[in-house]
């Protein structure tokens, strides 16, 4: 089963634990108003890639990739999912640590049974799920992706539920995604998750502005400031607190 | 055995000039972290201060705050130069004060009179006459002997960068024998080896009784020198810090009578950590004051510096010294050679900041403990100031007592020396191909006058075989042409302080070297996989290429092109093979063009990779820039397909990555969550 490829990095150090072989697929229902990677939306476009032919690309440089593995995201992957089964079924088989980076917007509970049955057959192959949550907001999130959360939050029980690890990244924008009250409320959320191993907050960025630009598109973060790094601490402070407090554990 | 090495281990080393095994049977490895590591003491901050002063002064004065003009420089020629005497605990500079340049004519007077002219000093004229009419130097020596050809080769820069008129540097002395045996028993020891020499008086015989002459002479210089700053070396150091001090001075006396285009320190902290350790376990000093004696010395390190010109600053980018210092590693016998010494050098970086010099280079090895790699990578990411090579693949060939030398060049201590030999540049060598010998940029007949291609459109058979005709005249003129250099050398510049801490048959490396291997690779797969056609000027030369189509490119982890860079090397490095190389030299090339690959490219012409005239090639083995688009690992791998048997000099790849790519920073991210949580 082929899949459509956008490009392919061989040296990935923030897509997951480790040096990571990174596959960026082609294709995206979500719209970010910050994606920095719009030329991976279009469904039709990338190249056609089997899986042995990617693994073989692994298998070549597989001494750098010790401690690592193979992510893939996109695009989001999950919109070739008999694609994304096959190769980290054949990833699984060899040992290679599998992480899947999504936005779950593809995920819904009461869906296709057939598409559900492959995402289970799916959570038994992945070792990582990296689950990024642009808004915990209905509304602000709607308004955000132009896609609603409600799918995405159940995704994220539903991986819970089948115990999968879980990486949860979360973008702040100045004036969007930056509210305490809603970064408590995310914390609260995905304090839930009894897999939740890691969190990973984003300060926003205008390096993908250009591409848009490139691109013809329009930009529509244009005027939006960047996030100003040193503010991160504080505001992770914010969903580590609603973390604590779905857990029971002393705020600070 | 001597009072000096009461509680050593003995073994061999005792009755012979032996420092590894001293080591093997000495050292302590380390696999603890660095929090026993001391900061710096208020007398390091102080000396360091006026360190930063005398920096800013030299910047301000224009890059140069004194130079000698008169005194030529040799191992006694100046007396003891002090920052301050009071505060310092390993001492010594090359002149008689910190940051005044020595003058060194032996390499070639011009050299020297243009070194100091370019910095606003003048020779003192009786020096300049001295060394036109009565003593004739290395420079002149090698312009005696060079031929038409030769000559023409050089000024049209397919090879470049020669040392034919400063010191070709890359020996590496044994320092730390001056520190385990004293000045005294070296002295008996070369006696011993000049006994030893053949009775039939042959060239080479008589050279080498000569030159053993010479290095008596050196080290008899150099106990005087150190005599100078009140410290006796005549007999074994009795604690760490005389072992560094006499390791020091070694290599003073090396710095102090050669303005080489590398003078490397060897492998040093090691062996040093030996008489830390006793050290600390006599009681005879603290942490504190061993992290002292070692920031004091690599202090010292910093300041080595010769007096050079413009021009030469432009192949090497600023006026490196290459104090290279090798660390780490692992013995054959699997013990990691990591000491708490290791991590004392890299701590300098901490307590005095980080620095290029000395170029503290990490031998690299999967076997290394865990926390000397957190360490150097914790380190790295600080002060960018650490190199890395692999350990893995050159203990294979040196054993585990080799160093580096300059940036790559590897060679087992006291043992092994080289010949520096600058490099060829095979792109216009490709394009001397396509013309049959006619310099693209000067359009003169430099090279042979073999038949140029014919026709619009390049033929990939065609080319390669006239590029293999052209690269075997290119190792033909280049060999020989160093054949000249070092005969000379060694005949008006011989260095007779690092080869008197050097055994009496010294392995030689004829070493010679690549640049532009990434623009040839590419060059030839855009023939082999694009369409080239070549565009000639008004005299029917190729001075252009429209390519049309794309072509795989080298950098990309794709054997297409890959396997054409790894045919060029060792197709370049049999050509060499073939020849006669001075005292036999054991032919060896680099591709490591770190820091000239912009000079390269102003003197080559357009190339049918896409490069325009002019612009720089990429460093040493890097893809060229911009064209390794799949990531660093794919890049890397290319870069690894290199055979290392044909490239034993070295393969260095230049690597620049915006931090942000190499991982995240803790304050974003909360790897763990529960520490977080409860933190």
């Amino acid at each position: 089963m082929q899949g459509r490829i956008h490009s392919l990095e061989s040296f990935g150090t923030v897509d997951g634990p480790g040096v990571r072989y990174v596959v960026f697929v082609q294709g995206c229902a979500m719209r970010c108003a910050y994606c920095h990677n719009p030329d991976t939306w279009e469904m039709n476009a990338g190249t056609l890639m089997e899986p042995e032919e990617i693994l073989e690309n692994y298998e070549r440089n597989k001494p750098f990739y010790n401690g690592g593995g193979i992510t893939v995201t996109g695009g989001e992957p999950l919109m070739q999912i008999d694609f994304l089964l096959e190769l980290f079924t054949m990833a699984h088989a060899r040992g290679i640590h599998t992480c899947l980076d999504t936005s779950g917007i593809a995920y819904n509970p009461n869906g296709n049974p057939a598409w559900l049955a492959k995402l289970d057959s799916l959570c038994t192959v992945t070792d990582l799920v990296m689950l990024d949550i642009k808004h915990i907001d209905p509304e602000k999130h709607q308004k955000l992706v132009l896609q609603p959360n409600n799918g995405i939050l159940a995704f994220a029980e539903y991986l819970d539920s089948k115990n999968v690890e879980i990486w949860i990244r979360h973008v702040v924008v100045p004036g969007i995604t930056d509210d305490p009250t809603d970064l408590h409320r995310l914390g609260y959320f995905i304090g839930g998750l009894k897999n939740l191993k890691a969190l990973d907050v984003l300060p926003y960025h205008t390096m993908g502005k250009k591409k848009y630009d490139e691109l013809g598109m329009k930009y529509r973060l244009e005027g939006v400031p960047e996030m100003d790094k040193s503010k991160i601490p504080e505001l992770k402070q914010h969903i580590l607190n609603g973390i604590r407090e779905r857990r029971g554990l002393p705020v600070k | 055995m001597r009072p000096e090495w009461k509680d050593f281990v003995g073994g061999k080393w005792e009755s012979e000039i032996n420092v590894r095994d001293f080591i093997q049977k000495n050292f302590t490895p380390y696999e603890g972290d660095e929090s026993f590591l001391a900061g710096p003491t208020q007398n390091t901050k102080d000396l360091w201060d006026m360190v930063l002063d005398l920096q800013k002064k030299e910047r301000e004065a224009g890059g140069v705050l004194d130079m000698d003009t008169k005194v030529i420089s040799t191992i006694t020629s100046h007396g003891p130069g002090y920052l301050d005497k009071s505060k310092e605990t390993i001492v010594g500079f090359q002149t008689d004060k910190p940051f005044k340049r020595s003058l060194q004519p032996y390499g070639g007077i011009r050299m020297a009179e243009k070194a100091c002219s370019d910095n606003g000093y003048e020779v003192d004229p009786e020096v300049s006459e001295f060394f036109s009419t009565h003593r004739k130097t290395h420079n002149a020596g090698c312009f005696d002997a060079y031929n038409q050809e030769m000559r023409a080769c050089r000024s049209s820069h397919i090879i470049t960068g020669l040392p034919d008129a400063y010191g070709r540097g890359r020996i590496i002395g044994d320092y730390r024998r001056v520190a385990l045996y004293g000045i005294d028993r070296l002295i008996e020891d070369k006696q011993a080896q000049k006994d030893s020499t053949g009775r039939v008086m042959t060239d080479d015989v008589i050279r080498l009784r000569e030159e053993l002459s010479e290095q008596m002479v050196a080290l008899k210089l150099m106990k005087e020198m150190a005599a100078s700053y009140g410290c006796d070396i005549s007999k074994p150091a009795t604690n760490v810090q005389e072992a560094i001090q006499a390791t020091y001075f070694g290599y003073l006396c090396a710095v102090k009578e050669q303005n080489g285009a590398a003078m490397s320190l060897g492998r040093t902290s090691t062996f040093l950590d030996c008489y830390a350790q006793r050290d600390l376990k006599n009681g005879t000093f603290t942490e504190d004051q061993i992290q002292e004696f070692v920031d004091h010395f690599i202090m010292k390190l910093r300041l080595i510096k010769f007096a050079r010109t413009p021009e030469y600053n432009q192949i090497f980018a600023g006026d490196p010294v290459w104090v290279t210092e090798s660390l780490g590693g692992v013995g054959v016998d699997g013990r990691p050679l990591v000491t708490k010494m290791s991590f004392r050098y890299l701590n300098t970086l901490t307590n005095l900041g980080p620095s290029p010099e000395p170029n503290l280079t990490v031998l690299w090895s999967t076997r290394l403990p865990e926390n000397w790699k957190r360490y150097c990578a914790k380190m790295s990411i600080q002060t960018s100031s650490i190199q890395y090579e692999n350990d893995d693949l050159m203990r294979v060939t040196h054993g585990d007592d080799y160093g580096i030398a300059c940036c790559v060049s590897s060679m087992v201590i006291g043992k092994e020396m080289q010949f520096f030999g600058a490099r060829a540049n095979v792109a216009k060598c490709l394009l001397y191909a396509l013309n049959g010998g006619v310099d693209e940029v000067t359009k003169k007949q430099v090279g042979p006058k073999y038949r140029p291609v014919e026709g619009d459109i390049l033929n990939y058979d065609d080319v390669y075989s006239k590029f293999m005709d052209m690269l075997e005249w290119q190792a033909d003129v280049y060999v020989n042409t160093l054949n000249i250099i070092h005969y000379m050398h060694d005949k008006y510049c011989y260095e007779r302080a690092e080869m008197a801490l050097h055994d009496r048959d010294v392995k030689r490396y004829f070493a010679t070297g690549v640049a532009g291997l990434s623009i040839v690779a590419d060059s030839l797969s855009a023939i082999k996989y694009a369409q080239v056609k070549a565009i000639r000027d008004e005299d029917g030369i190729i001075v252009d290429f429209e390519t049309t189509g794309d072509f795989p490119k080298y950098g990309n982890d794709d054997d297409r092109v890959d396997l054409i860079a790894q045919d060029v090397v060792h197709k370049f490095m049999t050509a060499i093979r073939r020849h006669h190389t001075y005292r036999n030299g054991v032919p060896t090339t680099s591709i490591l063009t770190i820091t000239s690959n912009v000079t390269y490219g102003k003197a080559t012409g357009n190339t049918p990779d896409g490069r325009k005239k002019g612009q720089p090639f990429a460093p040493g083995a890097n893809p060229m820039h911009g064209r390794d688009t799949h990531g660093a690992v794919a890049s890397l791998s290319s870069v690894s397909k290199l055979p290392f048997k044909d490239a034993q000099d070295g393969i260095s790849n230049t690597f620049t990555i915006i931090p942000n790519a190499l991982g995240k920073e803790a304050k974003v991210f909360s790897g763990d969550i529960e520490l977080d949580l409860n933190n």
